[in-house]
């Protein structure tokens, strides 16, 4: 990195594909894709690892939206399948509903969204988009993936542990007691205790990523990279990082709390803490507990890592739709400096707006109001992002490809997601949407709409950086209106759910009268929900048909300006033929400088006209 | 089919805002009109965020499907604006939403107060529960307190007991205490805008004031177990006449050993 060599010519012009410019030693094909520490193939690994993971959670939820268009009716196809259900006639059971929405989130959220974020795309594009040749500590980003799998394992023994029908079902939340005591219900017995050893592996390999990530953007930026050059992209992932080391341990914690509580399940020997137990419950006809603990410290630490987790959750998104915004606007991006210092907003106020998931649980009204106030004012840098999205786009030179769709429905659906936020913010309001579908459609909007269709984008706008192919851009269009109506007709009418009163996590809503005439609403919830999941069967196809027969493409198939685009595609072990140095910010799109050059990007690598400035050196 | 896809982002927020008029007529939206004080309150500011989040909707909506309209109109020899943003506009749009999201925080605090903080509760309200709510998988168990004495928090003898139906005077301040004998569970009542969750070792003091007698929907919105879904409840709103002359009934079938004897017939 001492060396600062400016790149006197740019490659998008001419493609020359000597990719191993550093001239590594042959690697064994389990030290090159297994078990490898290049952060590519680790982003790749985690990459079709979410994408697999993203089918399993689907199906999960595929079947909870079939017990509620048809409840108590035997399932298709996988009623049939496995033994397992033949005992109840291929029902879903109460006890096997409440499995299947707890693993539904599980998945989605540890295995699927973290992970696709920080993992796959914080892998792949940290040392790329930075000029590095790759990560600060690679072996620790092996482990990093590595240790996806023994979590991977936990849920998935998880399922069985307790008996075929006693999977885990005590929410992704897990609030004790019910998660605590193992009397409390079919799935808190050795299924509960499995879960907890499996968010804490994710928890384990998420650690090691962010302490990569904040290093690596800290200390190998290429010369000229200053922090003001970054791309949004890396920005968000830095600030994710900060906010998974600073909101992880907490978690940690909670979870071996949890898991002391509940040892005596799984050993002969038990600790018999009792951290979030109070005394004189009779549980199911148990014997009264023993202890002094107290269930909302669980509630307290638990969101107090998964508030902050939301953000982990959206943010990285965030900063790869600003990215691909402007590239396909052909514009810089609206705002930049506001952009970073509302996401910085974003994650420092999420650290103080946690609260807002105990509104109607019994803590003292004060911290209710102040809670309140600070989730309020977390909606402020959120809606000057989408200001910005839309000053992005504005008076842009669009290219309407799937990327753009996608990104342009990021923004469109983010806004609903954040304002119907604001319903729940306000306490007296969200007394009575707590714990209703109107919850269920808010988060979907914000996890789905927002960060999976900024997904869907990414894949296809790196993807020809990470195989050297195109994907179909037609089929990625198909795939784009099938999800986005399916994703509309799936979780809109849920807001009206909510206002209804319907209770979410119900297996059967409809005991209730009051409830009984939304089944017709929730069957065609559920119709839309199985054409959103068969869409992503184009996407997986599509992905992996285009790995081997895609439209091969140079270095910058998409005219963009960041440092990746200068490697080749894809970049060899070491990434950069040429160690790039930066000259320039990331959104010089349409400037009057690219004009001079006939082209309507500049990379950042390309030097400034002759005899100019030398670059400002990032490093010290 | 540039055009298409500004027309498809411009299309479907109308559909969704279309849905969402449709939608009390056709019984998607409240279950009824709120039926206490408190529920007015609360569908008043429901309403007032409605309107603010429904004009930001439409005008967001409107700008992107603009932007991208913009974008499909393009000639294609035309050049993108070239510009990195503009510090006022960015001064604009940070403080006018900064005052919407402060103004709507102050109009919550004082209906917050009303149904959390204790010393706001109505003094009639605050003077003496009128049942104890004992939540428990998965059935709603209910205490009274024998007529002519007051609730302890300890169960005493005579006090009166029954499962999933509770008895309440309408048009009066009412206090009940919420607890749960095990996991947690939350005391949901939809049509009076109720909710409050019945945490393990705390007792809760809930109030509200229901406007008509009649009976109304009890259920748990905190997941408890397998058996969330049927913890199926009725509270029923009466006169005072008559909730005594329930609890003297209750009274009287609780004492009542089936032996026809002079004193306990009296």
């Amino acid at each position: 990195m001492a060396t600062i060599t400016p790149a006197l010519e740019t490659h998008s012009q001419h493609d020359h594909d000597h990719a191993h410019g550093h001239g590594h030693h042959e690697q064994s094909f389990i030290s090159k894709y297994v078990f490898s520490t290049d952060h590519k193939v680790i982003g790749i690994q985690f990459l079709i690892t979410t994408m697999l993971m993203l089918m399993v959670g689907g199906a999960l939820a595929l079947a909870v939206r079939w017990q509620l268009a048809f409840p108590w009716e035997s399932m298709p196809i996988i009623g049939r399948l496995f033994g397992l259900f033949q005992t109840e006639g291929g029902q879903i059971s109460p006890e096997f509903y409440t499995m299947l929405f707890t693993m539904h989130a599980s998945v989605m959220i540890f295995l699927v969204i973290i992970p696709v974020l920080a993992g796959a795309f914080g892998n792949f594009l940290i040392p790329l988009q930075i000029g590095a040749d790759d990560m600060a500590f690679p072996v620790l980003n092996m482990l990093s993936y590595w240790f996806m799998w023994p979590a991977i394992f936990c849920f998935g023994i998880s399922f069985v542990a307790g008996g075929a029908t006693a999977g885990p079902g005590n929410g992704w939340t897990s609030y004790p007691v019910l998660s605590d005591i193992a009397s409390a219900a079919p799935g808190s017995g050795a299924a509960q205790t499995w879960w907890l050893f499996g968010l804490t592996l994710v928890g384990v390999s998420s650690m090691m990523g962010s302490v990569n990530y904040m290093t690596t953007i800290i200390n190998m930026r290429a010369p000229g990279m200053t922090l003001f050059r970054m791309p949004l992209t890396i920005w968000s992932m830095f600030i994710t990082a900060i906010l998974q080391a600073f909101a992880l341990p907490v978690l940690t914690a909670a979870g071996f709390m949890l898991v002391f509580d509940r040892l005596h399940e799984l050993l002969p020997t038990s600790i018999h803490s009792g951290f979030f137990i109070p005394s004189g419950l009779v549980v199911n006809n148990a014997a009264p507990t023993v202890g002094g603990g107290q269930p909302l410290l669980w509630q307290h630490l638990f969101w107090f890592y998964s508030h902050p987790a939301v953000y982990i959750m959206l943010l990285p998104a965030m900063g790869m739709v600003s990215d691909m915004l402007a590239c396909m606007s052909r514009k810089p991006v609206f705002g930049y400096k506001p952009m970073v210092y509302s996401m910085a907003a974003i994650a420092g106020l999420g650290f103080i707006v946690w609260g807002h998931h105990m509104f109607t649980s019994g803590m003292n009204p004060a911290l209710g109001m102040t809670f309140m106030t600070s989730t309020m004012m977390i909606a402020l840098p959120s809606a000057i992002k989408v200001f910005n999205w839309i000053g992005t786009i504005w008076d842009g030179n669009i290219q309407f490809n799937a990327v753009f769709l996608n990104c342009a429905a990021f923004v469109a659906l983010f806004i609903v997601g954040g304002l119907s936020g604001i319903f729940m913010a306000a306490v007296p309001v969200d007394i009575y949407f707590h714990d209703t579908y109107f919850i269920v459609a808010h988060f979907h909007y914000v996890l789905f709409g927002a960060t999976l269709f900024g997904v869907f984008a990414s894949v296809q706008f790196w993807f020809p950086k990470m195989f050297g192919r195109m994907m179909s851009d037609r089929v990625q269009k198909v795939h784009f209106v099938l999800t986005f109506i399916g994703m509309n007709g799936t979780f809109f009418p849920m807001h009206l759910l909510g206002i209804a009163g319907m209770p979410r996590r119900y297996a059967d809503p409809y005991l209730h009268g009051y409830l009984e005439h939304l089944l017709p609403m929730n069957q065609f919830m559920t119709i839309s929900a199985i054409v959103m999941g068969f869409a992503q069967f184009l996407l997986l196809g599509n992905f992996f048909y285009s790995i081997f027969c895609g439209k091969k493409c140079g270095r910058n198939p998409w005219n963009a300006n960041g440092l990746e685009w200068s490697a080749p595609s894809p970049p060899g072990h070491g990434n950069f033929d040429v160690p790039p140095v930066c000259f320039r910010g990331p959104y010089e799109y349409s400037s009057p400088e690219a004009d001079a050059m006939r082209q309507d990007f500049i990379l950042q690598t390309s030097p400034p006209p002759a005899g100019v400035v030398r670059p400002a050196v990032a490093h010290h | 089919m540039k055009k298409f896809w500004a027309i498809f982002f411009w299309f479907w927020p109308l559909v969704a805002l279309w849905l969402c008029a449709v939608a009390p007529a056709n019984n998607w939206w409240f279950p009824s009109p709120p039926l206490s004080t408190l529920g007015h309150q609360i569908d008043g500011l429901f309403y007032l965020i409605l309107i603010i989040v429904a004009v930001t909707f439409i005008g967001t909506q409107f700008a992107l499907g603009y932007a991208l309209w913009k974008g499909a109109t393009k000639g294609s020899g035309d050049k993108a604006w070239f510009s990195h943003g503009s510090h006022k506009l960015e001064i604009i749009w940070t403080i006018v939403p900064a005052f919407i999201l402060v103004f709507i925080s102050l109009t919550q605090l004082d209906v917050l107060a009303e149904i959390r903080v204790i010393s706001h509760f109505p003094k009639e309200a605050r003077k003496a529960p009128a049942a104890e709510v004992m939540a428990r998988q998965f059935e709603w168990r209910i205490r009274y307190a024998r007529p002519g004495t007051e609730l302890m928090n300890e169960p005493r003898p005579g006090d009166l007991y029954y499962v999933n139906e509770v008895h309440v005077p309408a048009v009066q301040p009412t206090m009940i205490n919420l607890r749960t004998q095990d996991v947690q569970h939350a005391f949901f009542v939809p049509r009076l805008r109720v909710k409050q969750d019945a945490v393990p070792g705390l007792i809760i003091p809930v109030w509200f004031e229901i406007e008509q007698a009649g009976e109304y929907e009890l259920l748990c919105a905190e997941l408890c177990g397998w058996g969330h879904y049927k913890m199926k409840a009725r509270i029923i709103a009466e006169t005072p006449e008559q909730v005594q002359a329930y609890l003297s009934r209750l009274e009287q079938e609780q004492n009542e050993d089936g032996v026809a004897d002079e004193q306990s017939s009296q």
